[in-house]
Formats: structure tokens, sequence, C-alpha cells
């Protein structure tokens, strides 16, 4: 039986490698759902007067989008964005993240600005706290200002439609 | 040099000098055991990615608001899992991970004693 | 038109590599030696076919030929000569054609070189080396091809990554593709001896030579690959445990297990099991370690599902070629001749301790590479497992196999004696317990007081066997000569290679606890202060240059106000792949290593300086180079022995 021990393991470890590798990592979970959205104070993009806080998440359900002038993947999603915030009623808040502010001013002038308020974070003050590792990033938030989702990349449409949009609806309808 | 300062103005902000000779060890201690989450493998403290910079920051913000460093930690770890530790907790999913190498060890060091034989040659 | 010849070279080299297979097998099978035969000229013409399939890609690389896809995304007209050359190896395709390029060139080799070889084995190695041929050039053709065309033809190309601009890279994959591949000749060997019954000293002698080869470049690979992260990444580490790395280590841990191993087959019918399972283990390791990470999965295993085909092809591949082998052994594992004793006090005693220790050793760096990878299989966790957990576990098996190390080469063969320790072991004892004690009073990290013992150790105890073997305080001095010139090639291997390991440990152990940096934001004319070191930042100015601009600093060091030396520190901004490197200026002394590193800043606020001081870091490479060399010199034994 000895002889056939190292095949054995090999062939563990092989179909470890490729339950593995046809994981889709986006899919994991994170440990931030079901958490309040965290504490910050900072200023929306378009007015530095004007101060924010998790006030602004209470009462409705949010869509929150992580999203920087230098990043790349956000032009791919920036028309779906724009499809969605055309198309429904959810309220959609923004973090404009690690950027300069002229910089996510001029970018939203160009493309279209399908925010509804925009949270300006240059300095990863809410992102950490969000566990934001990259844009973009998206969170869904109920009307207590709780985080229920959270969906790290580029929305697509089909996922809009497919989980996102569902799960609002959802939401919507709790208390 | 018009790309110059595009790129100095992409770069980090200052990392906060912590005041206290103190708060700075104990910040690179603790940078050092939390991952750069967008890096390979490097602690936060290795890292130039922004997201590592901004993070020491916040390493350093907190000790100096009076966190101690397992709380800085934790901290850490309640937004980012375990993703964020560079040394990976001992606890169940992990047993074989930490043990698996010392049970073969020793398993190992059995084995030569009992196959293995005294004095005589073979 | 180029590109299409090297296209075409490689399609040749697919139907060589075929028939370089089956019809050696069916030379065997119907014991016709014109059939096996042919297993030779095969071999030369397909190592021939992919000289020139790769000449081919490096003529497109440097006629900047863009309309080759490959060449577009990874190279740039105004690129340097030697980085057009080297981004041929700096992309997927490239890199898996330089490791094919490898693999047919050591089977040509091994064609020329193995004339003296019983017919049969010489063929089965050579078709076993042939069907791996087969495997990875229809992967390069159907899912990497390096020659595919563009339409339509950009004006310039992308750019090589800028981290990737250095000459590390022109020699650091191909140090350690020569390594991986070489070990595929030991797999080949290990199926032809399985299926011949002929695991036995003989089997040992013909792996040994390539065995040694391998594990010799390939610790050359694995020594620059780390010489090149230190000083381009600049941060300071030389090991930072990271996945690429890692699986780079572990066909190099059963490398030396291997060639241990080998040591006692060649004496004697023992560890024959072993030897065919580690020179399985180590080919397929170095398969993981090539193909695991050029196709992303370690990095990050979304890039592995954007691409599935190529993913598959190369699982599919690895289950065969392992999966393959190892049931071959289950099969032919009774035939093989092995005693299962061996004599705990010996050198055989010691050479399976070696090996267990080192088997574990590879199964730690195996856990902690890809149990992150295991566990998003089972559960939705993500962990990380970073150099903490190297040091708590993989350091501990390295501390015990170094005192084992000091030890058994002093034991003789198949039965050693209490007695030939005993000198070594009372000055053993003293050296740990005068260092020990002297770091407890002077208060010295304990830990590090302890890994320098142990490398001080190891390096008396090699000279112990020197002077034991030269009688060096029982004869005189031209007689100790004498005998210097009478041990065979292999015993200096064996002092090179250990000795290396003792001074790569006082390095490791010194730079890992004693070095010391400080990051500060400072102004031209101010300064960090470092180890007793004064880090002064001068003037920094800006400019143009090949294909970057870059902001760039002098740095004075001075200690107890005399200098020691100025260095230049930049940052490099690469417009074509808008990528920011930085280039760490270095002061290299036997003693210490001194760098600093420029950040950004402005002349108002100041620049952000990094200043790093550690000692012995050069002893690390200097000592794994050492090593790489015993293992050259031993390839001269058979000769010396012979006179």
């Amino acid at each position: 039986m000895k002889r056939f021990l190292p095949i054995l393991i090999f062939l563990a470890i092989g179909i470890a490698f490729a339950i593995a590798l046809t994981r889709d990592p986006r899919k994991l979970e994170s440990v931030i759902i079901d958490q309040p959205f965290p504490d910050f104070s900072l200023t929306e993009l378009n007015d530095p007067n004007a101060m924010l806080t998790p006030e602004l998440l209470k009462g409705q359900v949010s869509l929150i989008n992580v999203f920087g002038s230098w990043c790349v993947s956000c032009n791919v999603e920036h028309p779906v964005l724009m499809d969605i915030a055309g198309n429904e009623t959810i309220r959609m808040v923004g973090i404009n993240w690690r950027d300069d502010r002229a910089k996510g001013q001029d970018w939203l002038a160009k493309r279209g600005d399908p925010y509804d308020v925009i949270i300006f974070d240059p300095e990863s003050v809410l992102a950490i706290p969000l566990g934001v590792v990259g844009a973009p990033e998206s969170f869904i938030t109920d009307k207590t200002g709780r985080i229920r989702y959270k969906h790290s990349g580029v929305i697509s449409s089909s996922e809009w439609t497919g989980t996102l949009k569902p799960l609002i609806k959802r939401l919507e309808t709790e208390p | 040099m018009r790309y110059l300062l595009l790129f100095l103005m992409l770069m980090i902000s200052p990392p906060a000098m912590a005041q206290e000779a103190d708060i700075e060890t104990r910040a690179r201690k603790v940078s050092q055991s939390l991952r750069c989450v967008v890096c390979q493998n490097q602690s936060i403290d290795d890292s130039d990615a922004p997201l590592a910079a901004d993070m020491r920051k916040l390493v350093r913000d907190r000790l100096k608001a009076g966190d101690s460093d397992a709380e800085v930690i934790a901290y850490m770890q309640e937004r980012y899992g375990d993703y964020v530790l560079l040394k990976p907790p001992v606890q169940g999913n992990t047993y074989a991970l930490w043990f698996l190498p010392f049970v073969l060890l020793i398993g190992g060091g059995v084995w030569f004693i009992r196959t293995g034989r005294r004095g005589e040659a073979s | 038109m180029i590109a299409e010849l090297g296209h075409i070279a490689l399609i040749m080299a697919l139907f060589v590599a075929g028939a370089q297979t089956v019809v050696p097998l069916i030379g065997v099978y119907r014991d016709k030696l014109s059939l096996t035969k042919f297993s030779v000229p095969a071999a030369k013409l397909q190592g021939v076919l992919l000289g020139l399939s790769f000449f081919a890609l490096t003529l497109v690389f440097v006629g900047s030929d863009f309309s080759v896809k490959l060449a577009a995304s990874h190279s740039h007209s105004a690129k340097p000569l030697l980085y057009k050359i080297s981004g041929v190896w700096g992309n997927h395709e490239g890199s898996i054609l330089l490791w094919m390029v490898m693999l047919s060139g050591f089977g040509a080799l091994f064609a020329m070189r193995s004339g003296a070889l019983p017919d049969k084995f010489r063929a089965i190695t050579l078709a076993v080396q042939g069907a791996l041929g087969v495997g990875f050039l229809s992967f390069i053709l159907f899912t990497s091809n390096p020659f595919e065309r563009l339409n339509p033809v950009p004006v310039d190309g992308q750019g090589l990554n800028p981290l990737l601009q250095d000459p590390g890279l022109a020699i650091h994959p191909p140090l350690l593709y020569v390594g991986y591949v070489g070990f595929s000749l030991a797999f080949s060997m290990s199926i032809a001896a399985l299926i011949l019954g002929k695991v036995d000293k003989d089997f040992a002698g013909w792996l040994r030579p390539w065995t040694l080869a391998a594990w010799s470049f390939l610790t050359l690979g694995i020594t620059m690959g780390s010489i090149w992260a230190y000083y381009e990444l600049g941060w300071g580490g030389w090991w930072m445990w990271d996945p690429v790395e890692n699986v780079s280590f572990m066909p190099w841990l059963i490398g030396t297990a291997l060639i241990h191993s080998i040591m006692v087959l060649e004496r004697r019918p023992s560890l024959a099991h072993w030897t065919v399972l580690l020179a399985i283990t180590a080919f397929s390791l170095s398969l993981i370690g090539t193909f695991v990470v050029r196709s992303g999965i370690l990095v990050s295993v979304h890039a592995f599902a954007v691409d599935p085909q190529r993913g598959v092809y190369l699982l599919a591949l690895l289950g065969l070629a392992t999966g393959g082998a190892l049931t071959l052994y289950a099969i032919r594992a009774k035939t093989l001749f092995s005693q299962s004793g061996f004599n705990r006090l010996s050198k055989d005693g010691g050479l399976v301790l070696n090996n267990i220790l080192l088997a574990v050793a590879t199964l730690t760096v195996f856990l902690g590479t890809f149990y992150p990878v295991f566990i998003e299989a089972i559960s939705r966790n993500k962990i990380s497992v970073g150099a903490p957990y190297f040091d708590l576990t993989f350091a501990p098996i390295m501390a015990v196999l170094i005192i084992f190390m000091g030890a058994a080469p002093l034991l003789s063969w198949s039965r050693g004696h209490w007695g030939q320790l005993k000198s070594l072991g009372y000055k053993a004892l003293m050296i740990f317990l005068v260092i020990l004690a002297a770091a407890f009073v002077a208060d010295i990290n304990l830990l590090g007081a302890f890994g320098l013992a142990l490398g001080i150790y190891l390096a008396k105890s090699v000279v112990h066997i020197i002077s034991k073997r030269l009688r060096w305080n029982e004869k005189t001095q031209a007689h100790s000569a004498r005998l210097a010139r009478k041990q065979p090639a292999q015993f200096w291997g064996f002092v090179l290679a250990h000795m290396g390991l003792a001074i790569f440990t006082l390095g490791a152990v010194t730079m890992s606890v004693w070095s010391q940096d400080t990051i500060g934001r400072v102004k031209p004319g101010e300064a960090l202060t470092v180890a007793g070191y004064e880090f002064t930042l001068g003037q920094p100015e800006g400019g143009r240059q090949d294909n970057y601009e870059f902001l760039r600093a002098p740095v004075v060091i001075t200690k107890a106000e005399k200098p020691v030396k100025t260095l230049t520190t930049s940052q490099r901004f690469y417009p074509v792949r808008n990528m920011v490197t930085t280039e760490a200026g270095f002061h290299f002394s036997p003693a210490v290593t001194l760098f600093a590193a420029i950040g950004e800043g402005t002349p108002q606020e100041g620049y952000i300086l990094r200043a790093h001081y550690q000692p012995l870091v050069t002893w690390i490479w200097f000592g794994a180079i050492l090593m790489a060399l015993g293992g050259f010199v031993s390839l001269l034994r058979r000769r010396e022995e012979a006179a």
C-alpha cells in the first residue's frame, strides 16, 4: 500500500489545485458585511465646505461606489453607473478615493456624474475602515446605514440586473 | 517635466512622523506584521504602494490616539479579515499550517530512530 | 518572414519530439537497436530547431518588428539593445519558449554525452524527454504562440515593465531555467530506471552529474534573483517569502536532498525509493515553479480564471507528467531492490536525516505557499502567510539541519562511532556556550547570537574535517599539501558547499537581526542618521534619459564626520508604461552595506528619504555562490578519482 502513497498525495494536491483555480476570488465574502458603516467626516467632492458623515446613509438604501480618476477599470464601469442613475431611483453615493479634487471633478465633468453625493477621500481615511483594496468597489447599505453587500471590481450590467438590483429592491421593503 | 509633476502629484502623502520615538518603533513593528493588501506578500512597512502609505499613517494615528499594538492589528483585521495578517492566526483552519511541519518533523525523527540501527553496520 | 520561420521551426520541433517519443519506445519494446538509436539524432534535431526558433524571436525583438503581437506588447523601439534581447523572455510566451529551448537543449546534450550508457536506458530517457517536449511545444503552439501577428501594426511597442529593465533580468531567468529544466533529465532517467528495473549504483552514477549541474545553476539563478530584487526593489529585502520565490526554492531544497541521497545509492543499494521519488518531485516542483507562476495562479487567482484554457492545459500537463511518473512508481516499486536498514550513527544515517529534514522543510515551504490557495478552495476565507510564519517554522528546521550537518560528515560510512564526534563536540559546545554567554552579558539578541553560533559551528566543523583529512597536526606541511592534491574533487565540492552555507547563515542571521533603517522627510542639506552613519541629502535634479524621466539626488554618507561614500539615488518615471520606479544608491562593502532611496517631495517640503544599514548582507550571496561553486567542483570528480 505504501507504494501508492505518493500518487495519492499528488492526486489530493492536484484536486485541491483544480478546485482552487476555478473559483472566482471576487466572490469572497468580506468581513465588513452586516457591519454598520464606519464613522467618517469628510468633505463633498464638489463643495470643500460641506462636511459629510454616515448620517447621510440613514433612511434609504444606497449604492456606494469607490472610484478615482486614476482608475482604469472605472472607465469601463462608468457607463453602467450612468445607466443605473438614469433609470433607477436608488440613491448613489460616490467615494472619490486617493484622488486630486480638481482631477476627480474633471473626470466626472467629461463623462457625466451618476452620483447624488460624492465623498472626497484623498488619504484613505474612509477607504481603509471600509476594507477597500482597489477601485472600483461598491457597497450596498440598508435604510439603517448598515453594509449589506460588497462588490469588488467592475459592476457589469448583468451583475446589476441579476444580483444588485434584486437585493436593493428587497432591502427597500425592509423597515 | 510635465510627467514628473504628474507623478509627484500622484505620489504618497508624507507619513506622519511620530512625535515620540516609542510610537515610531511600535508603529514600525505593527506595520511589519500587516500585509499590504495590494502587494505580493509585502508588509505595509516595506511597500511603496500608496494604500500602504495610508495604512501606515492610520497605524500611527491610532497608536497616537492611545490604541495598543494589538488593538490596531485587530482594527485592521476587522476591516480586511485574516488576509491582512502576515502571520496567520492559530485557529481551526490553520492548525494544519502551523502544526503539520512539526508533526512531520517529530514523525521523521521517530521513524529515523526506529528504522535505524545502532552499532553494527549492515 | 522571420517570425514565420520561427513558427515553422516550432511546428517541426513538435513533430520531431513526437517521433522522439514513439520510435525509441517501439525500439525498446521490439528490441530493435536501429529504432532505439533514433532517439539520439531526434534529440539533437529538436535542439537545433528550438535554437532556430528562439533566434528568430530574438531577431523580431531586436529588429522591433511590431507586427508580431508579443514584441508590440513587450518591447519598444527606444529600448537599449540589451533590454530588447532580455525582453524576449520578459513575458509569458517568450519565457516558456526559453524554457522549452532549455528542455530540448538538455535533451540534445544528454544525447551527445550518454554514449557510454546502455542503449535502452538512453532511448527511454530521451523518449520521456521527447514526451515532455510534445507537451510543452503543443502548449506553446496552441495557447501561447510567441509568433502571433498583429493587425493593424502599431507604430510603436508598449515597452517592457521598467522593473524588468535591468541586467539582472538578462541573467536571472535563464539561470533559473537551466536549473529547473536540468531536473527534467533526473526525471526522465528515473522513469527509464523504473521501467528497466535499474535503480541501482550505476543509475546513481548517471544521475549524479546532471543533478549536480541542475542544482548548481538553480542555486545561481535563485541567488541572482535575490540580488536583483534587493537592489532593484530597493527596500532592503533579499528574500521576502513571496510565493514566486518559494516555488523556485522548493525544487532547490528537494534537489539538495536528491544530491545527498544519490551519494548513498552510489555506495550501496539503499534509499533507492527515496532517490527516484526525489528526482520525480524535484522536476514536478520545477514545473509548478515555472508555469504556476507564469500563468499567474499564485500571484492572483483571478489572472488564471481570465484565461482558463491556458491554466487547464498546464494543470493537465502537470497531472500527466507527475501523475504518470508516480503511477509508474506505484506499479514498479516492488521491483526496486533497496536495503531498508541503516546505521543511525554513520554517514549514511546522517544522509537519511538530511533527506528527512529537507523533505519536511520543503513541505513547510509548500504549505506556506499554497495553504492560502487551498483554504480559499474549501472555505471562503482568505489568509496570508508571510515571513513571520517561515521564521517560526522553516528557520527552526534549518537550525536542526545545521546541527546535524556539522556532525554527520565526521562519521564513517556504514559504521561510525561516538569517538569521531568527540573532538568537534567539545569545541562546538564551547562555541555555543561562549557566544550565548557573551550575548547574555552584553544584552544582545539571544536568538541572533544562537544563529551566529550555528554558522560559526558549521564553519568550524568544515575546517575540522579538512584538517583531519589533510592531517595538519600530525604531518609536515608538504605531506598535507600532497594529501590535499589527492582528495577527490567531490571533497572540495563538499567543503565549498558546506562552507558556503555557513557563510550564508552568518549573513542571513546578522542581516535579519541587526539591520537598521529609517525613513524621513528631509530637505537638501539635511540628514538622517542610522547606526552612526549620517545620510545627507544633496541637491536633487530632474532630467530625461533613454525611455524615462528622472529625479536624481546625491546622498553623502559620513561616519563620525569622516566621509564614507557619496551615493546617487533616483526615481524614474516611464511614460510608456505610466510607471514609477525607485533606484536606490548602494555602498557595498564586505562588512556593511549602506543604501538610500529617494521618494517623492518638493524642494520646499523636503523629500522622502529611506536610509538603510545592513551588516553582512553580501555574505548571503557570497555564501550561496560558494554553494553553487561547490556543485560545479564536484562535477569534476570522475577524472580526478581516476588519476
